[in-house]
């Protein structure tokens, strides 16, 4: 039995991103904020010291910052036919654990959608016609633009301290960004990081076939920055140890660099770490959040009460919270009907492996975001209507580090193991580098979550299932991107190119992406959308989903960025509207 | 019944006192110069409710609640009482209290100042905590001892502005010399614990941190920094040079961060008048000697991610070593600690950043510590006595101690 707390204003589920800026936003506001944590504290300070933050073997194969799937874990199906198994060891996505989330654990690649992203189905259907979308793809408009959300993109930017060169201020096209790029309201706050040597060599071969190489926007700091909160961060030192650790030098952009050194010293803010939120409790109309209920570190029950839930965990938590918690109406793909779990996509990634004989790179040397890219094959940037598919991703070439365990190529014909395995694998070290794409995946009809009828989590509450494949329309988009690589690859001098594209099936195994979006996303119609425009619940007006839950599908960057300006884009919704006038701020 | 006294208390307090918006104010502002706060708190206590023990050469003292609870508190002190404590070291009861608290500065405060910050603690909440202040071991739990350590070294009377100076320069010296009681800290004492009145603010040592010199020597001291960076120092913690750690974070923290800006630069217009003592040259050890090879060796691979290889730092989150006074200082306490056990910059408002120096006590053994501690002491045009590996034997010994 629950014991019931004194009632706060605001509740916040998960202290990642969204909800660290989400708190700072409502105790800014003056409203008493307590956040719920299901992982640990986790600071620079103690947590991510120089003396022991790059320690590969306990972060990045160990998995020390994850999720554990005892703790949550989700079962896994390719299609609606079969039978759904429990994800016992995360492969292809790795969710965080703790304050923090994601934010933690990332690279720091900070991009914004394009403009046609966000009307993905109505320009693509004007531009090519009715017929020329797939009959099961689901894509659709998000119901903000990328114009109103700039104001936001800017925030977050500001926030993060970005390290980026425009390509688009007011419309003025700007030498050495990205053309593609929609209007911005100001260059970066801090200039782009030093380029690396492959890279370089990628924008050169790049440029001289044609294309717009820039360095992709970073969220490793290039200088010594202060951010509007008057929090501080370093300058990147190029360590190479971003993706799956913690930056120990205050340089990638984080709650803990950007946001919580502020939060924390808010007398109206409180957060309650190794407290797992079990269900968010509703009033007997059903259309009203009351608080929630959580389980705390030593197996007591706690209900706090409040007035506004802001739900900002992991994007197929938020969605599991909806539906065990009885909200919305849970999708079904037989008739499409329903909206929680609708439009689950993902990530489609393509590209090549390069292998030089006279090259030396120095992967060592590295930062998660530190890349030049194109952006001429991402989204509707080019005309796919000889093509045969749409979508598109950003194609870049990257030095995000060498680390010793996991940076391992040799070229195809090395042995697995024994003496020439080591000889190839000391000589490709420095020689080898990779053009990536960061491919779109647009949501199709049998791409969704649900609650598994078979396996249940240690509260005894059902798992999220996810069904989930690849379709032919990605396969062809990584093809295709995989092709442009292999050019590339070839104008760069390469000796042995390694083509990569999507698997036949998607499989949980091997690492991928935690790119994973939809399931509760945002739109202008309740019947295919699960928040409105400003991510607040059409069923329940005084709850916000805030995440990459809310992506109607996925686009070809990483999507933090849009993460990022989607959490100022509901805060300031809820503080100019929401707090003025409680109740729905769109009329369904 | 109990709440019945409590009312009976405030009333009481409230009726004698009765005191203007302004002099409350004026006390509260006193009381945050005179740090209070900081000493008369436990860890996880009700503020001024007292209970935090203080070490000191002579044992620890634990310090008392000066919230105006009648019983466990200062309430049924009369302001008389007040006035003898803070200016001559004189309880309620007549007994002698130690100079831990800090009256031999304090009795530098004017009578009107003394009684506004009575007034200030007087409208805190009355807060019920027993504390036995007094856990010195034998002799000196004697308090009747102070009488004879007062006639040595305590001369009691009010500040006395000097007529030459500013009124900014006064306002500075009053402050510094009287509540801020900063030499508390920065001079040094002599083995009856009494100041060094010949070596004022010239840094000393306590706690296992050298408190620096405060003095204009440019090596060792503030000579190189400006009253403004002394009042940024001050008031957010951190400058272009430094960043506040260890008991002086305390200090930032509830005391000079927290007071009105012409406070804080009238104590920096007085601390940048502090004449230096005249410096015996050192000259920096060859970049050659083997100890500053391996040191360069290890601030290489352990510390330049943050200090840079200028060791700069960065400006307002990682102290630059170039030209620190802390690290040059005579004394090597605190640059030793620090590489042994790391440490924590305080944040404030305005620096909300608390930017940690992780230990590296756990990874470098002594003679690594001393080579990496007289590196930095000696790269850069920096010049200091080179650290011995006996020193960071027997520091780390005192910190395992204490820590314990």
């Amino acid at each position: 039995m629950a014991t019931k707390l004194p009632a706060t204003d605001v509740v916040i589920i998960g202290l990642g991103w969204t909800g660290s800026i989400l708190a700072h936003e409502m105790t800014e506001a003056g409203l008493d904020v307590v956040a719920i944590e299901r992982g640990p504290w986790r600071d620079t300070a103690t947590d991510f010291s120089p003396a022991i933050a790059p320690d590969e073997l306990r972060y990045a194969i160990q998995l020390d910052l994850f999720l554990r799937p005892a703790q949550e874990t989700l079962t896994f199906r390719n299609s609606p036919t079969q039978n759904a198994l429990p994800i016992r060891a995360f492969g292809s996505f790795l969710p965080g654990n703790g304050v923090g989330g994601a934010g933690v654990h990332w690279n720091g690649q900070t991009w914004r959608f394009l403009e046609t992203d966000f009307i993905a189905r109505s320009h693509l259907t004007q531009r090519y016609g009715k017929g020329f979308l797939p009959d099961d793809m689901t894509i659709q408009d998000w119901g903000v633009s990328y114009a109103e959300l700039e104001a936001s993109y800017d925030k977050f930017e500001y926030l993060a301290g970005i390290s980026g060169k425009a390509g688009n201020i007011k419309g003025v096209r700007q030498p050495g960004g990205n053309p593609f790029e929609g209007p911005r309201s100001r260059e970066f706050p801090l200039p782009p990081l030093e380029m690396t040597y492959a890279p370089s060599l990628f924008a050169k071969a790049a440029r001289e076939m044609g294309y717009h190489p820039f360095p992709t926007p970073a969220a490793n700091a290039s200088q010594p920055y202060t951010n509007p909160l008057g929090v501080s961060m370093g300058p990147c030192t190029y360590c190479g140890f971003c993706e799956r650790f913690g930056c120990a030098n205050y340089s990638k952009a984080s709650p803990q660099t950007t946001v919580l050194p502020s939060l924390m010293r808010r007398s109206n803010f409180t957060l309650r770490t190794e407290c797992e939120v079990l269900k968010i409790n509703m009033d007997g109309t059903g259309k009203r959040a009351t608080g929630v209920t959580y389980v705390d570190a030593q197996g007591r029950e706690w209900e706090q009460p409040a007035d506004i839930v802001l739900l900002c965990a992991y994007q197929f938590h938020n969605v599991r919270m909806l539906l065990l918690s009885g909200i919305g109406t849970p999708y079904d793909p037989r008739d499409g009907t329903g909206t929680v779990g609708r439009n689950y996509a993902y990530q489609s990634g393509s590209g090549v492996t390069m292998f030089f004989d006279d090259k030396t790179f120095n992967p060592f040397i590295g930062a998660g975001a530190l890349q030049q890219v194109i952006d001429d094959f991402n989204g509707d940037n080019f005309d796919h209507g000889p093509l045969g598919f749409v979508g598109g991703g950003s194609l870049a070439a990257a030095t995000t580090g060498g680390r010793p365990i996991g940076y391992r190529a040799t070229p195809p014909g090395t042995p697995r193991w024994g003496s020439k395995w080591k000889k190839a694998a000391v000589t490709a070290y420095q020689n080898t580098a990779t053009i990536g794409n960061q491919g779109s995946s647009y949501s199709y009809r049998d791409a969704f979550l649900d609650l598994d009828p078979t396996y249940t989590d240690r509260f005894g509450r059902k798992l999220l299932r996810m069904t989930f494949d690849f379709h032919d329309n990605e396969r062809k988009m990584a093809a295709f991107a995989a092709n442009r690589a292999e050019e590339i690859a070839k104008a760069m001098g390469a000796k042995q190119i390694v083509k990569r594209g999507l698997a036949d099936h998607y499989s949980i195994v091997p690492y991928q992406s935690t790119h994973n979006t939809g399931g509760a996303v945002m739109g202008s119609d309740p019947r295919t959308s699960v928040v409105n425009r400003y991510l607040q619940s059409w069923d329940v007006s005084n709850l916000f989903v805030i995440g990459a839950s809310a992506f109607p599908q996925n686009h070809g960057y990483n999507p933090t960025g849009t993460v990022g300006a989607l959490a100022f884009w509901a805060a300031e919704a809820i503080r100019t509207q929401y707090l003025k006038n409680p109740g729905p701020l769109v009329q369904a | 019944m109990r709440k019945i006294v409590i009312l009976a208390a405030l009333f009481a307090v409230s009726a004698h006192a009765d005191p203007s918006f302004e002099t409350l104010e004026r006390g509260r502002v006193l009381a945050t110069a005179g740090d209070c706060i900081a000493c008369h708190t436990a860890p996880g206590g009700a503020p001024f409710a007292g209970g935090r023990p203080l070490p000191t050469p002579f044992g620890v003292l634990v310090t008392p609640n000066i919230t105006p609870d009648r019983d466990t508190g200062i309430g049924a002190w009369t302001d008389e009482d007040f006035i003898r404590a803070v200016s001559r070291g004189i309880d309620r009861d007549g007994a002698h209290l130690y100079p831990a608290f800090p009256y031999v500065y304090y009795s530098r405060v004017t009578r009107e100042d003394a009684l506004a910050v009575r007034a200030f603690l007087n409208t805190l909440d009355p807060v019920r905590n027993v504390v036995e202040s007094n856990q010195l071991p034998f002799p000196f739990d004697v308090r009747a001892t102070m009488i004879g350590w007062n006639g040595l070294f305590f001369e009691p009377g009010v500040f006395k502005p000097n007529a030459a100076k500013s009124a900014e320069w006064n306002r500075g010296a009053y402050l510094v010399e009287g509540l801020g009681h900063c030499g508390a800290c920065h001079t040094a004492k002599n083995v009856l614990g009494a100041d060094r009145t010949s070596r004022p603010l010239q840094g000393a040592v306590l706690q296992d941190w050298f408190a620096p010199n405060l003095t204009a020597d440019l090596r060792t001291g503030l000579g190189g920094w400006s009253v403004d960076e002394i009042v940024e120092y001050l008031a957010t913690g951190r400058n272009a040079r430094s960043a506040a750690s260890g008991p002086m974070a305390e200090v930032v923290a509830y005391s000079t961060s927290q007071l009105p800006t012409a406070d804080v630069r009238a104590m920096a217009v007085y601390l940048k008048d502090q004449p230096a003592r005249t410096a015996s040259g050192v000259a920096p050890m060859a970049a050659d000697a083997p100890a500053m090879v391996a040191g360069a060796a290890i601030f290489q691979d352990s510390c330049t991610a943050c200090h840079r290889q200028s060791g700069e730092g960065v400006p307002r989150l990682f102290p630059s070593l170039k030209g620190s006074a802390v690290v040059q200082s005579d004394d090597p306490t605190t640059v030793v600690r620090v590489v042994l056990n790391g440490a924590l910059a305080v944040a404030t408002d305005a620096a909300p950043t608390a930017p940690a120096m992780p230990p590296f006590g756990w990874k470098l053994s002594d003679p690594q510590v001393a080579a990496v501690a007289t590196y930095v002491r000696n790269a850069w045009g920096n010049a200091a006595s080179p650290v011995s590996a006996a020193q960071v034997h027997e520091l780390r010994a005192q910190l395992a101690a204490t820590s314990n």
